[in-house]
């Protein structure tokens, strides 16, 4: 037998909520024993590609209070309170924290950090590298997580499932990719921080490793996924490719134009256009309003047609080439790479574009789940900050103070817990392992992983997008079903072990598959409309029956679906009011 | 829909690298032709042959947007991200496709990067401070002027481009070279820093800077606009400075 | 797990235009070494006396020396003119929180070869 690998505390994902979770455990109890496993090295994350910030209460002008109720208005009042509130009270130290780390924040001339204003925010508080957030937020983390001797990395190891055993997760059966081996890593705790699931979807801003893995795993164990309706669509992505353009070229002051030229937002309750920019208004109001105003657009035939479908302008020339090279030069460099537009001199063709989720593992604010031992925090968990829409740049801040909170907790539960039952735990990875061989590896059908993929991200789009109703969402349903029967007959090209890119993307897609059908069950059933999940045969908000979080729980068949109140506090549920 | 049937009409051949540890101890070639778009970039095409030709290609990629550094490959012997080289600029002719030179090949297009991944914590890329500040303190103050010092050094996505495009590297692995020494001036550059002291005793050695011989080719490939050529170069004179330093004033090195 | 690392192929600075370049630019360095000796001898010779001294000279003055050091004076030529092309990497200078563009660090690197050669040549010159 090969020897066990042993660890008190795992993390799955090395994104900013993993690698600030195995940081926090790290400093909270230097003797820790730490594991990260990721399958990709830890600064190809998905966290590299955030552009426009992190919120944070810094300025003197600012209150947290008003981050606050921002965040819970955008949430269209579906986001627990008390986790908001602590969510808010604790962001400012978790960006001063990487600020003292080293994150090149760029900086006001008195050399104090600069914000910048962000959609559905009512003051500058939106913390930024030039549009290069994530990517140096990412970086820093793993480079000052380098100086841990205590963190043992497992890069490109792929997790395929949760082993749970004397009612506790004790560790994960993973793939050691570069050998093909499946090994049992077992440890007292285990922090899933695996990113979002954007690629459910065929258009989305999100990178190929965005899989709803950790999503899955939990869901597999039996913990429920909370408010996988809420999926958040970005107004402005790249046709074609959907890589993002971020929303700080309008909180910088770009403007969203149609086929005539005209500011169209201010027909739907956002304007009056001028005086611009204005905070909480216009282009700068929340993204589901944004996204849902291009559809109303659509309808009425005043966007462009494009070979990748429909597109308005963003429009940031008058903000001057000087000013874009120095705030938002990823965003120059992006439109003329991939779209061989210079903004300087013209405007930047744009759709809405899958962009998070703002569903995820239920957990509550320690990053807990109802499974003890097992924990989840930044998108793949749901605590939930966001409700039915999150506001831009409350993303990464979320992966920081929960993602630390998850750590400190975990860490904890890991000291008194220690993996007990190992030769139990062994049986399961040999059972893992044989699944994955015979199922998958060497399953005898005839189904290509690609073309199922494209069946599945299909059925999303068509049945489940900006607006939805029950006949679109029970034919999604349908055909996710179909979906999963046919993966049932796969054939990979791929049979070899070593390195197994084909594989992966099996068991990915399996994953994906359990998302997916998380995400349309559970807006079939919330027959009203709020945040990003617009039911058109549903057209209100029903605070009296949906005031709720959905849970949905895996069964055989087609999920449960349950509710759990949400956390009023201080902020009773009302319009949400833009523009003004 | 008509017009893009006429595009998918023209192909494009790529010969691709391959290798099969479990199959072959050699590595050897493989020629697809694949339907050609202008709009592509050469991850395009390898997923196209993944997805709807061959299952079996092994490459790495992620966010198809230049900033996660993992689709890095040799293309018609140049390193480059993949998903920012576009088929256009080779169309018609066909495109050679291998993994960054330089490397150990784990498989196909996939190198082994251990020894980057060791080389990057050789040289102490972290904030070190004597006394750390309290957070309470609040922010380090920095100047956007001071901000300018290092900001371009931090945006190396370690792609390894450069380490493929340096022979120094192909010829003497133990060369710590340009993405790890461009970082370790990163910090050495950044007025919230004081490690300088301890990252240039790792740096002035002869495996460190004083290896590379200026060919430049690095900063010439480099995705991100690092100039670790010129990281290595300015570490170089710093070094040389403080040497002469010690030599010149001895007791002024307490 | 077995990794294969392909080996470096002997012409691997024929691949690529800046490898030659700077093959050739090390290769320089022998020549521009072996004139450094010639040089030297010269001082011994001097310090030998006037007639070593002129035996030299004369020696130098043969066709196959004039063309060595016309090779000699090539290669440092070439040395120079590549080094300044890298001078940009190695220099980053700021004049008012704007860093100077490259073709500026280059032109300066010029001028002052141009500046010290002229002082060498007013030095020798001059008498
Ligand atoms: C283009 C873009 C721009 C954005 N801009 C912003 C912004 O400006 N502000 C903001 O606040 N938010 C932004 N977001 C959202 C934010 O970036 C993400 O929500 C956040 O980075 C997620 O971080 P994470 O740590 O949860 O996951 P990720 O960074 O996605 O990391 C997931 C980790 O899990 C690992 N993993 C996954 N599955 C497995 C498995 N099966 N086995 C082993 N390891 C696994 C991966 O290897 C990876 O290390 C943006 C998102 C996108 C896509
Ligand atoms: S310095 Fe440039 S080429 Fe080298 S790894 Fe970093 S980004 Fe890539
Ligand atoms: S796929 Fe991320 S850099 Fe190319």
């Amino acid at each position: 037998m090969v020897d066990v690998l042993r660890h008190d505390l795992l993390i799955i994902g090395g994104g900013a909520a993993g690698l600030r979770a195995a940081t926090a455990a790290a400093q909270l109890h230097p003797r820790l024993n730490i594991a990260i496993v990721s399958k990709v090295y830890p600064m190809r994350s998905h966290t590299v590609s955030a552009e426009g910030g992190a919120g944070g209460v810094i300025k003197s002008n600012d209150s947290l209070d008003e981050h606050i109720q921002d965040t819970i208005s955008g949430s269209d009042w579906l986001a627990d309170q008390d986790a908001v509130e602590l969510f808010v009270r604790e962001a400012p130290a978790e960006l001063l924290q990487l600020e003292h780390w080293g994150c090149p924040w760029s900086r006001e001339p008195d050399g104090s950090v600069a914000v910048r204003p962000f959609g559905g925010m009512q003051k500058e508080r939106t913390w930024f590298a030039a549009d290069k957030t994530g990517f140096h937020l990412l970086h820093t983390l793993f480079q000052t997580s380098l100086q841990f001797s205590s963190i043992r990395r497992y890069d490109e190891w792929f997790a395929t499932r949760l082993v749970v055993e004397n009612g506790r997760c004790q560790g994960v059966v993973a793939i050691e990719l570069r050998t093909g081996q499946i090994r049992l890593i077992s440890a007292g705790a285990v922090i899933l921080a695996t990113g979002g699931a954007g690629r459910i979807f065929p258009f989305t801003t999100n990178g190929a490793i965005c899989t709803g893995d950790g999503m899955a795993l939990a869901y597999r164990a039996g913990v429920p996924l909370k408010d996988m309706e809420f999926v958040q669509y970005h107004p402005t992505g790249l046709p074609g490719t959907g890589i993002l353009i971020t929303e700080a070229a309008r909180g910088e002051g770009g403007i969203l134009v149609n086929k005539d030229g005209y500011r169209y937002l201010q027909d739907y309750g956002l304007g009056p256009p001028d005086p611009w920019p204005r905070l909480r208004a216009m282009e700068l109001g929340p993204r589901d309003k944004l996204s849902q105003c291009f559809v109303y657009e659509m309808q009425k035939g005043r966007t462009i047609q494009g070979p990748y479908g429909d597109i308005v302008y963003l429009d940031v020339r008058h903000l001057g080439e000087k000013k874009i090279n120095e705030k938002i030069p990823f965003v120059r460099e992006l439109a003329r790479k991939y779209v061989g537009i210079d903004p300087v001199h013209e405007p930047i063709p744009v759709r809405p574009v899958v962009h998070y989720m703002m569903g995820g593992v239920h957990t509550d604010a320690q990053g807990a789940t109802p499974l003890p031992g097992l924990y989840a925090a930044g998108e793949a968990a749901c605590v939930s900050i966001n409700g039915a829409n999150r506001l831009g740049s409350n993303s990464l801040s979320e992966c920081l103070v929960f993602g630390a909170r998850a750590g400190r907790a975990a860490a904890a539960f890991a000291r008194e817990h220690p993996a007990a039952d190992l030769a139990a735990l062994e049986a399961q990875s040999r059972d893992e392992e044989r699944r994955i061989t015979t199922t998958v590896l060497r399953a005898e059908g005839t189904e290509r992983v690609s073309t199922l993929r494209q069946e599945m991200q299909l059925a999303m789009e068509s049945g489940c997008g900006i607006f939805r109703d029950e006949a679109s969402l029970q034919e999604t349903c349908n055909r996710l079903a179909r979906a999963r029967g046919r993966f049932m007959r796969l054939w990979l090209d791929d049979r070899s072990r070593v390195y197994n890119t084909e594989l992966v993307a099996a068991l990915e897609l399996d994953f994906m598959l359990d998302a997916a059908e998380a995400v349309a069950y559970s807006a079939l059933a919330r027959t009203e409309s709020r945040g990003s999940h617009q039911r058109t045969d549903h057209p209100q908000r029903d605070d009296a029956r949906f005031l709720k979080h959905t849970l949905a729980y895996r069964t055989g068949g087609a999920p449960r679906v349950d509710y759990l109140d949400v956390a009023i506090t201080r902020w009773p549920p009302a319009q949400r009011v833009y523009g003004g | 829909m008509m017009a893009e049937q006429t595009v998918a009409e023209r192909t494009i051949t790529l010969e691709v690298f391959r290798y099969r540890p479990e199959q072959e101890s050699e590595p050897t070639f493989q020629t697809y032709e694949i339907p050609y778009r202008e709009d592509w970039v050469v991850l395009d095409a390898l997923n196209y042959i993944k997805d709807s030709v061959d299952g079996s290609l092994t490459y790495r990629w992620s966010c198809r947007m230049g900033v996660c550094g993992s689709c890095g490959m040799m293309v018609n012997g140049v390193p480059k991200l993949t998903c920012s080289t576009f088929l256009k600029d080779y169309y018609p002719h066909p495109i050679r496709i291998e993994p960054l030179a330089n490397f150990p090949v784990a498989r196909d297009l996939a190198i082994v990067l251990d020894d980057f991944m060791a080389k990057l914590v050789h040289v102490r890329p972290w904030i070190i401070r004597r006394q750390e500040e309290p957070l309470e303190a609040g922010e380090y103050r920095q100047t956007p002027e001071e901000l300018d010092r290092y900001k371009h050094f931090s945006m190396c996505i370690n792609c390894m481009l450069c380490y493929a495009a340096c022979p120094i590297y192909g010829l003497e692995p133990e060369f710590v070279g340009p993405a790890a020494i461009a970082l370790a001036q990163r910090y050495n550059l950044d007025s919230r820093d004081q490690g300088g002291r301890e990252r240039m005793g790792i740096l002035s050695t002869h495996e460190g800077i004083w290896a590379c011989t200026l060919v430049g080719e690095c900063t010439t490939v480099c995705p991100a606009e690092v100039d670790p050529a010129g990281a290595i170069q300015q570490a170089k004179l710093a070094s040389a400075l403080g040497w002469l330093r010690r030599v010149l004033v001895p007791w002024g090195n307490k | 797990m077995r990794a294969y690392s392909r080996p470096t192929e002997f012409n691997w600075w024929l691949t690529n235009r800046t490898y030659f370049f700077f093959v050739v630019r090390e290769l320089t360095s022998v020549l521009i070494a072996a004139y450094m000796v010639f040089l030297l001898v010269l001082l011994r010779r001097l310090a030998a006396g006037p007639e070593a001294y002129a035996a030299y000279l004369r020696f130098l003055g043969s066709p196959g020396m004039l063309l060595f050091h016309l090779a000699a004076l090539a290669a440092a030529l070439y040395h120079s003119i590549t080094w300044f092309r890298l001078a940009p990497m190695a220099i980053t200078l700021r004049v008012r929180g704007r860093r100077v563009p490259g073709a500026t660090v280059v032109a300066a690197n010029y001028a002052a070869w141009l500046v010290v050669s002229l002082v060498v040549a007013w030095i020798v010159l001059r008498s």
